[in-house]
């Protein structure tokens, strides 16, 4: 099967280009990589600016580079984990523009001019935001691989609460929406831990919740 | 130093710091992302290059050929290191699959190239241009058609006995159970992939990886790589989730050193998720068989377990008879281990291996009894409780067991007598309500542990071993170890973990971890006692070390006046422990509520009395406890590797098709720890707890579904495909 036809073009645009998605550079990844001169061959760049935690960053980037990569491997900003890199755990959770997203399943070139907040812009070590603080004192990490994400979804989580943003446990749609534990637990189910911290995470959320 | 009777009143009875619940010290630096794991260590080496390694596409049979050319061409491409071109790694005592075995393919996603490049993607890219061609291999992939001829384990004493006659007794008795029940394979699925920057500086080996057992693995990798051991420094400070899985070296370490020999830089690989579940170990199905007679006022007369798993080497199965002889009594017995030969990945140990699935059906089976005797499950256990004895071993003293206090005292915390015993007779509305019991044991190993501790001129202490923290908390625990034996305050001490140029301790395995390295570094710290007393001329052993100073009579002296020191010791255990059985007990209790209409299954409330010895750190240790039951609620309920029976592979190796428990699937859980001691442990009188928290619950969530639906699963995960049918009809 591999030797059909169709095959082998679907393999080269995708394995080799790995971005047949995503409209920008995409030609010129294809020339570049068709041009098969051997290990030492020039890439195609593209060009990629973006706030990270307020600082003003210009990136030169393969553009097959995620987004949770840039962070990691070319700002070393490594408190987004990478946990699966197919948007199935949560770890690499950051804020864009206010909203949390799975930066594994995001290219850096779909965020020009994007806001980025990761965990390191939320708090430091000596200046904890409060639902670090939080996760600390109720233990709601134990490997701690999971928890930058899980708390920038925590933090994320409950804006979209006090903004109104149903989930699919909300029973009243149209009253005031409140931060329940069924909520909180709801919204956060796609920020895996498997050390088990959930009932302590519920915990801390409920705390900065309340305020 | 050995501890070679059991402890008596000493200064851990009258503990300041040890005991209390303390927040985390590495945890700002976890919550705040600046705590580094293995891959992320961009400090520790310059010019790193990237690994991808390519998996096997077949499960059994030999590499043809490898077309590499196209790869070897791709931009950015630095080194292959391939199977057909390389050498197959040598063995070591630690592994049963090979990690990268020549042309030989022993199961599917093995090893079979690294590729490595500037970047990631062109790593990913050119790795995706290698084209492999195989020759099948016949393989044995089904448990259940091997079971039937698979010989009896024999390699450990626990995999088979037979006390009195248990065929009499049991064919006597006039109440009996006779159930099966299997239980799938399992995934560690921890957060963090395996992953390791590897660099080499002429014939040294640095691996910066993620990893359990710092020696261990640092004997392994000499080994597979033939080399001196003293070449090798393995440095693990931050484990993103072991489980087991990462007790063992793993195809990432090993493919990093070999790619950054060959592409002479430092080469990083964190392993793609869907390459870990048939790359890496998982946890061995079981097939059980549990046959249990009891007289009618429900004393067990005969107790008979026979497990049935599979491993590659045909070896080291799935023990699911661990917990068996320790929970009940019982004069006739019956316990066999068989062990298939099966050409799926290499299972190996997984968090409470062999006591996990044994709980799931032994649990089930007493629940099942109980309720042919009409007697309460929380009696019967109680009923049959040992009671100060190891059934089988009269030899064998009990070091401190409070099983039934844990039942009892649970069974009033969760307000058991309220439970409806008639299953399928509790509905609310739309839910089908439950309550189940299972009670838990798990032994608590001891292993010689060792550290170093130094002063500074500035009062300051450091401990340094090589021990781990998996999430255990291990970090904060050795801390308020050598706080307590200093007499100085948490904050003065600074612990440096998981590197191999520290003393070798116990490492994080086997629910040893806790108790054996807190002795250790109780060991230390006696001695760095004993120098500062030489130094400033007073007996340490008689003084009393608090608040800086150590205090003898109506002398006093402050510690930092000894300057700078330096001690280095290990805690042995003696002979004296093997007379004893060092258990840890717990009773757990589930609600579930089960949709009338649907079949789903929510777990409502979870409690856990736990009976552990001194516990260390309340804070730390309620969460592996509540840990294991979320764990232990998966494997219940959802977690189940599918294996391809035709092709010989774990479908699901993702975490989108391995299915653990998410926040929803959790309520808030209670566990609540007994206030015991056990002086037979280590000085601390403590005891792990890691993995009784997952030996249990998940039968309480079985017997709740039960207790709710009047519908018994014995296959686990309960998926409500396989009762939805057999729901009771909505009146």
């Amino acid at each position: 099967m591999a030797e059909d036809g169709f095959m082998k073009v679907s393999r080269r645009g995708v394995l080799a280009g790995g971005v047949a998605s995503a409209a920008v550079g995409q030609a010129s990844i294809l020339r570049a990589q068709d041009s098969s001169t051997g290990g030492a061959a020039k890439q195609a760049k593209v060009p990629v600016r973006l706030t990270v935690n307020g600082t003003p960053q210009e990136l030169e980037l393969d553009s097959r580079t995620t987004l949770l990569d840039t962070l990691r491997e070319h700002l070393k900003l490594t408190g987004s984990k990478k946990g699966c890199d197919h948007g199935q755990c949560g770890a690499c959770t950051v804020m864009v523009n206010g909203t949390r997203i799975n930066s594994c399943l995001s290219l850096a070139v779909q965020h020009q001019g994007d806001e980025i907040t990761t965990i390191e812009g939320l708090g430091s070590p000596e200046d904890l935001h409060p639902m670090q603080a939080a996760f600390v004192e109720h233990d709601g990490y134990q490997c701690g691989y999971c928890t930058p994400g899980q708390i920038c979804s925590a933090v994320a989580v409950l804006e979209e609460i006090r903004n109104g943003i149903p989930s699919h446990v909300t029973e009243d749609l149209t009253g005031r929406m409140r931060a329940t534990e069924m909520e909180m637990r709801e919204r956060m189910s796609g920020n895996i831990c498997r050390c088990g911290a959930y009932s302590n995470i519920a915990e801390a959320m409920a705390q900065v919740a309340k305020g | 130093m050995e501890f070679n009777a059991p402890a008596g009143e000493n200064l851990f009875d009258r503990a300041k710091i040890v005991g209390k619940s303390t927040p985390r010290i590495d945890g700002p630096l976890k919550v705040s992302g600046r705590a580094p794991y293995a891959a992320e260590r961009h400090d520790v080496a310059a010019n790193q290059a990237y690994g991808w390694i390519v998996g096997a596409g077949i499960a059994k049979g030999r590499i043809r050929a490898m077309d590499l050319d196209e790869a070897r061409r791709a931009p950015g491409v630095i080194a292959i290191v391939a199977a057909t071109e390389h050498e197959p790694v040598a063995s070591s005592d630690f592994n049963y699959a090979p990690l990268f075995g020549g042309r030989e393919v022993s199961h599917y996603h093995q090893a079979i190239a690294v590729v490595v490049a500037e970047t990631f993607e062109q790593a990913r890219a050119a790795a995706g241009l290698i084209r492999t061609s195989y020759t099948n291999g016949e393989g044995t992939f089904d448990l259940k058609k091997a079971a039937p001829g698979a010989p009896l384990a024999s390699d450990r004493p626990s995999d088979s006995a037979k006390i009195g006659d248990f065929d009499a007794a049991f064919a006597a008795a006039p109440v009996k159970v006779d159930e099966r029940y299997t239980t799938p394979d399992e995934a560690h699925a921890m957060m963090e992939p395996f992953a390791t920057i590897a660099a080499w500086d002429g014939p040294k080996l640095t691996v910066w990886t993620s990893n359990q057992m710092i020696e261990w693995s640092r004997q392994a990798l000499a080994s597979i790589l033939k080399m001196d051991a003293d070449n090798i420094r393995v440095d693990s400070p931050y484990i993103g989730g072991g489980f087991g899985g990462k007790l063992f070296v793993r195809s990432d370490a090993v493919m990093a050193a070999l790619g950054a020999k060959a592409a002479k830089r430092p080469v990083k690989i964190a392993m793609q998720r869907p390459l870990m579940f048939n790359n890496a170990t998982h946890r061995h199905a079981t097939m059980q068989r549990l046959r249990i007679g009891a007289e009618r006022d429900g004393r067990i007369v005969a107790i008979g377990h026979e497990n049935w798993s599979g491993n590659i080497t045909g070896e080291a199965g799935e023990n699911a008879t661990l917990q068996t002889p320790k929970l009940y009594s019982g004069a006739n017995r019956l316990i066999a281990n068989h062990i298939a030969q099966l050409d799926l990945p290499e299972g190996n140990a997984m968090r409470a291996p062999g006591e996990l699935p044994g709980h799931l059906a032994l649990e089930v089976a007493m629940d099942e009894l109980a309720e042919k005797l009409g007697m309460d499950p929380v009696e019967l256990r109680i009923v049959n409780d040992t009671q100060g004895m190891v059934p089988g071993e009269p030899d064998t003293k009990l070091s401190d067991r409070n099983l039934t206090r844990c039942l009892r005292e649970g069974a009033d915390m969760f307000g058991w007598s309220k439970r409806e015993a008639r299953p399928g007779r509790s509905r609310k509305g739309r839910w089908l309500t439950g309550m189940g019991v299972a009670a838990g044991y798990r032994a608590a190993p001891t292993m010689k542990s060792g550290a170093r501790v130094r002063m500074t001129d500035r009062g300051q202490l450091v401990v340094e071993t090589d021990m781990t923290d998996i999430g255990t908390g291990t970090y904060t625990i050795l801390a308020q170890t050598a706080a307590e034996t200093m007499g100085l305050p948490l904050d003065a001490v600074r612990v440096e973990l998981g590197d191999s140029s520290f003393p070798v301790s116990a490492g994080s395995g086997g629910q040893w971890g806790a108790a054996s390295s807190t002795a250790g570094v109780y060991a230390a710290c006696v001695a760095l006692r004993r120098m500062i007393g030489e130094k400033l001329g007073f007996d340490a052993d008689a003084a009393t070390f608090d608040g800086g100073r150590a205090t003898l009579g109506v002398e006093s002296w402050s510690i930092r006046d000894a300057g700078a020191l330096t001690a280095e010791d290990s805690m042995t255990f003696g002979e004296f422990k093997k007379d004893y059985d060092v258990g840890t007990y717990a009773g757990h209790f589930a609600e579930v509520k089960v949709d009338a209409y649907t079949g789903e299954t929510y777990i409502t409330r979870m409690l856990a009395v736990c009976d552990a010895g001194r516990i260390l750190n309340p804070l730390s240790a309620r969460s592996q406890v509540i840990g294991g039951m979320v764990m232990a609620a998966g494997a219940a309920l959802t977690e189940d590797l599918h294996v391809d029976k035709r092709f010989g592979f774990f479908a699901n190796h993702d975490l989108a098709g391995y299915e653990v428990p998410v926040h929803a699937d959790i309520p808030h859980q209670e566990c609540v720890f007994l206030d015991t001691l056990d002086p037979v442990s280590t000085p601390l009188k403590a005891k792990g707890v890691g993995e009784l928290g997952i030996c249990g619950p998940g039968a309480a969530v079985a017997n709740a579904i039960y207790n709710a639906t009047g519908i018994r699963v014995r296959d686990y995960p309960l998926t409500l495909d396989k009762y939805l049918d057999r729901l009771p009809a909505i009146a």
